[in-house]
């Protein structure tokens, strides 16, 4: 099913979405890979704020390549999104709601999306040069020492997403798969 | 003896960093249209259009393909009657690849560390393979290497009791074990023989050859396919959301190995399987 969504993803915005929805995903985003998330679940447990607030938040594991002159950013597609499963059960709980990367997910944190009502997006790994399209402004917010993987605010339009892992725990790894192979036989 | 000064090493680097990472070769690129005519689903088909859109706008506006501009393998073939000139070769590599992440907006990937990590700032070092070979020419290939794809490799030190079976179990199980992270559809280089780390290098070999070639033994050749074959009946599809589409492309690479053993090394790339090749 193909759904056209404005951000911020609130809790009943993340309950319409479905595993296997193809979704054109159009708001602010931020930016963030293992060394971004690493600062701020530190900064957490200092009892510190984040960068941004995470209210509802969908965060972009990318770490784009060098705007050209003239240009809004490089190319930015997902990066693998295992990387980040050991925060973002802690990114869920203070918030953060939407995730947009590539690749599987540990059971733990599936298990904090059905808690507080997250949503995995696939975006396709490989196409940056395609994704960058769809970003209109990017801004460095933090972290700048950290180069490609500095926190950004991005605004994005109609930027096309799947769903892989909705918020009750349906997965589209699964069942993508069990489909294709009970068809073909 | 030909003198060949290494600033045009240096020059040529830059180059092949910069045309490996925004242009596709012809026989990935063929591969995918060909994969995407045979997908049913919906998803699937979605899938492989975007990317087909991708390398395309990459090709016209001269961008990188994916944002992961990789870690800049080297491949120097040094004719034997070649006398280098003018500095010192890695270094000169090096400059090339500083010179090229630099002036094609590539990111920097490398930190100096592997634990106590840093970014270098400009992608080097290359890793950088020398082999001396007859002739008077160099031979650069330029190879950037994801790591979303490298993360999901492994190496399997065999008994020879495990034969061609235990190969091609290997070779499956690593698939079946990357499933969505390496950005399927994949291209799956194999290396089988040599010591430990021979095996590793002639995987990483295996996919610098064009996936529309076959090893010149039949033996092997004919393994490619079935390995290929068997792969695309796992269901994992482009980019793990089911479909037939697996992986585009199988390359074995082999040497003699020792009357103990039998290495084999899977090296797993994505669909932006880049790189570039020139004769100085």
């Amino acid at each position: 099913m193909e759904k056209h969504i404005t951000l911020p993803l609130t809790e009943e915005l993340a309950k319409t979405l479905h595993a296997g929805d193809s979704v054109y995903l159009t708001g602010t985003i931020y930016t963030s890979r293992d060394a971004g998330h690493k600062r701020m679940c530190e900064a957490l447990a200092r009892g510190e704020e984040l960068p941004f607030d995470p209210t509802d938040a969908t965060i972009y594991y990318v770490g784009p390549t060098p705007a050209k002159p003239g240009a809004v950013i490089g190319s930015a597609g997902p990066t693998t999104s295992g990387r980040m499963d050991a925060y973002a059960p802690t990114m869920m709980s203070v918030g953060a709601r939407g995730m947009i990367g590539k690749g599987a997910r540990l059971p733990e944190v599936v298990e904090a999306m059905k808690k507080y009502s997250g949503v995995y997006f696939g975006a396709i790994g490989g196409a940056g040069a395609l994704l960058a399209k769809c970003i209109k402004s990017a801004e460095l917010i933090a972290y700048e020492d950290l180069g490609a993987e500095a926190l950004r605010k991005l605004y994005v339009e109609d930027m096309p997403l799947v769903v892989i892992i909705d918020s009750e725990g349906n997965n589209l790894y699964e069942m993508g798969r069990q489909d294709y192979l009970k068809n073909r036989q | 003896m030909r003198e060949i000064n290494v600033s045009q090493l240096t020059d040529v680097i830059e180059k092949l960093c910069i045309e490996a990472n925004e242009h596709l070769p012809e026989d990935v690129k063929c591969a995918i249209k060909n994969c995407r005519a045979c997908e049913d689903g919906e998803i699937a088909k979605g899938v492989l259009d975007n990317i087909i859109e991708n390398f395309d706008i990459a090709d016209n506006e001269c961008v990188p393909i994916c944002q992961d501009t990789g870690m800049a393998c080297v491949f120097l073939e040094i004719g034997q009657d070649v006398h280098l000139v003018g500095g010192n070769l890695a270094e000169a590599v090096d400059e090339g690849v500083r010179r090229g992440y630099d002036k094609g907006y590539l990111r920097k990937s490398v930190v100096k560390d592997p634990v106590r990590r840093g970014n270098t700032g400009d992608n080097t070092p290359a890793m950088l393979y020398t082999e001396i070979v007859p002739g008077e020419n160099i031979k650069v290939t330029v190879g950037p290497k994801g790591f979303g794809s490298e993360n999901m490799s492994m190496i399997r030190m065999f008994k020879p009791s495990a034969g061609l079976q235990g190969i091609k179990d290997f070779i499956l199980e690593v698939v079946e074990t990357a499933g969505p992270n390496p950005c399927p559809p994949m291209v799956v280089g194999v290396g089988i023989g040599g010591t430990f780390d021979k095996a590793a290098l002639l995987a990483k070999k295996a996919l610098m050859r064009p996936i529309d070639s076959s090893n010149p033994d039949p033996f092997y050749a004919d393994l490619e396919k079935e390995m290929l074959e068997k792969i695309n009946q796992l269901g994992i599809g482009p980019q793990g959301f089911g479909g037939r589409t697996t992986a585009i492309g199988l390359n074995i690479e082999t040497l003699p190995t020792h009357i103990a053993g039998m290495p084999c090394a899977v090296n797993i790339n994505c669909h932006v399987t880049r790189h570039k090749t020139e004769v100085i």
